[in-house]
């Protein structure tokens, strides 16, 4: 077995055929499947998994990109520190094309100024230490899978002396984001697919009380297609038991403890905020991560809060974003996407990021429309 | 973002970072969120410059031998291509 065979033999034809033909045979009911990540919409998308299974089975795209769930305000932080005199602004994704308000980091960098886009969050050590005169902020975005890495270089800041390197953190949590949808009471959801590398980072044990508490399946899942088919066989066969219980298809990566080591860096550096504002969505309580006191010298929000607005910012009342990260509506429900809501001038959270649901919609939306349901 | 892939560990210095191998693409990444031992020859996953974890090459053996166990019985008859089109139509 090779890495090309990691990926391929999780890619075979043959295979999402037999996986499709088992599901068609076994699913009874219809079935709403919340995929929190946004790596598990795009397998959906560009491998067109909802042409090959049944109508039975439809997918709810959720919240787990973490550009789309960024409120306008916190990219209006990021904007406000890369402005800032004698500084680097460090970050990760395409966070950099999302506009603010009024500009986007992408433009402030075509004026000029020092905002880069990282391939590893571990550059920032090293721009730190080529630029000592100047002030480096990394703004760092992601679910539980990239909070270890922030924890690695808040870690090295602090064991190589460096005093100009500074953390705006946006980590966000995915089970309590899950319980906001779903203790509304309103969202249209049966049974979750398991986002692929937090639960690495996590283990599957963190979505135990979602399970028990909405008496929905959660299948693990990785992010081949066919690992999505036999996910969703497998919460077929548990819905049909009459079971919800987590269940872990990717097994060649994930455990029910998950990465230790990760989960004690990050515990060591930060801790729960009371409350944080997801884009599309509202306040949710104790659903991010913010550095602990003692690191309060590294801490953005801290050092710089005199330069940061405090405004709360929502998008356009247009926008269904809300809507469609919890199953009441699909993207071609919404009245301005792909017309005044594009990925090139988005509107609204879901077209944010090429992760988001709408952007997968408008870039293999054609393959899919049977997503346009009323 | 999140977007990982299985790589191969050709190379591991002094520092903790290894070299990887993705699909013929060699690059450095940061072993330190791993606290098993990682040997050369091994498959980790790598996320943004990190590697996450190793990957079991026996689990992810076990998953194709089943797919192909279901392809073997779908072609043997046993599953029909089209079997529960009745049940999925009745709905």
């Amino acid at each position: 077995m090779t890495e090309v065979d990691l990926i391929e033999g999780f890619r075979d034809p043959e295979h999402m055929k037999a996986l499709a033909a088992l599901i068609k045979k076994e699913c009874k009911s219809k079935i709403n499947i919340m995929e929190v990540c946004g790596g598990h919409t795009h397998t959906i998308m560009k491998f067109g998994l909802s042409q090959i299974l049944p109508d039975l089975i439809e997918f709810v795209h959720g919240p787990g990109c973490p550009v789309c769930i960024m409120p306008k305000e916190r990219i209006d932080h990021a904007i406000a520190l890369a402005s800032m005199p004698n500084t680097i602004l460090a970050t990760l994704g395409d966070m950099i094309r999302v506009p603010g308000s009024k500009t986007s980091l992408q433009k402030l960098r075509a004026e000029g100024k020092d905002i880069r886009s990282l391939y590893s969050p571990m550059d920032v050590i090293k721009i730190a230490q080529e630029n000592p005169d100047k002030n480096v902020v990394f703004f760092a975005i992601g679910f539980e899978t990239t909070t270890p890495m922030s924890a690695v270089l808040v870690q090295q800041a602090i064991a190589l002396g460096l005093k100009n390197v500074f953390f705006h953190i946006n980590h966000v949590t995915v089970p309590e984001a899950v319980d906001a949808i779903m203790s509304g009471g309103d969202a249209k959801i049966d049974a979750f697919l398991g986002p692929s590398h937090v639960s690495v980072i996590t283990g599957y044990k963190i979505y135990e009380p979602i399970a028990e508490k909405y008496h929905t399946p959660v299948v693990v899942s990785g992010f081949e297609p066919t690992d999505v088919m036999e996910s969703v066989l497998r919460i077929v066969r548990q819905i049909n038991e009459g079971k919800s219980v987590v269940d872990n298809e990717y097994a060649r990566a994930v455990s029910r403890e998950g990465n230790l080591k990760a989960q004690e860096l990050v515990n060591t550096y930060f801790e729960k905020r009371e409350h944080f504002r997801w884009r599309g969505i509202g306040d949710i309580p104790k659903s991010a991560l913010k550095l602990k006191a003692q690191y309060a010298a590294y801490d953005a929000e801290i050092v710089f809060d005199d330069v940061l607005p405090k405004e709360e910012l929502n998008d356009h009342k247009m926008c269904i974003c809300g809507d469609i990260l919890k199953g009441k509506a699909k993207p071609f429900d919404c009245k301005v996407f792909g017309k005044a809501c594009t990925p090139t001038n988005p509107m609204g959270s879901c077209m944010v990021s090429s992760e988001g649901a709408c952007a997968a919609y408008f870039k293999y939306g054609k393959l899919s429309l049977k997503g346009a349901t009323a | 973002m999140c977007l990982s892939i299985p790589s191969k560990v050709v190379e591991i210095d002094e520092n903790n970072y290894a070299t990887v191998d993705t699909m013929g693409v060699k690059r450095k990444v940061t072993l330190d969120l791993i606290s098993e031992p990682v040997n050369i020859g091994d498959y980790v996953l790598i996320h943004v410059g990190f590697a996450m974890n190793k990957i079991s090459k026996e689990h992810a053996e076990d998953s194709i031998a089943a797919y192909n166990e279901i392809v073997e019985a779908m072609k043997d008859g046993s599953i029909a291509e089209d079997e529960g089109e009745s049940q999925y139509d009745r709905s």
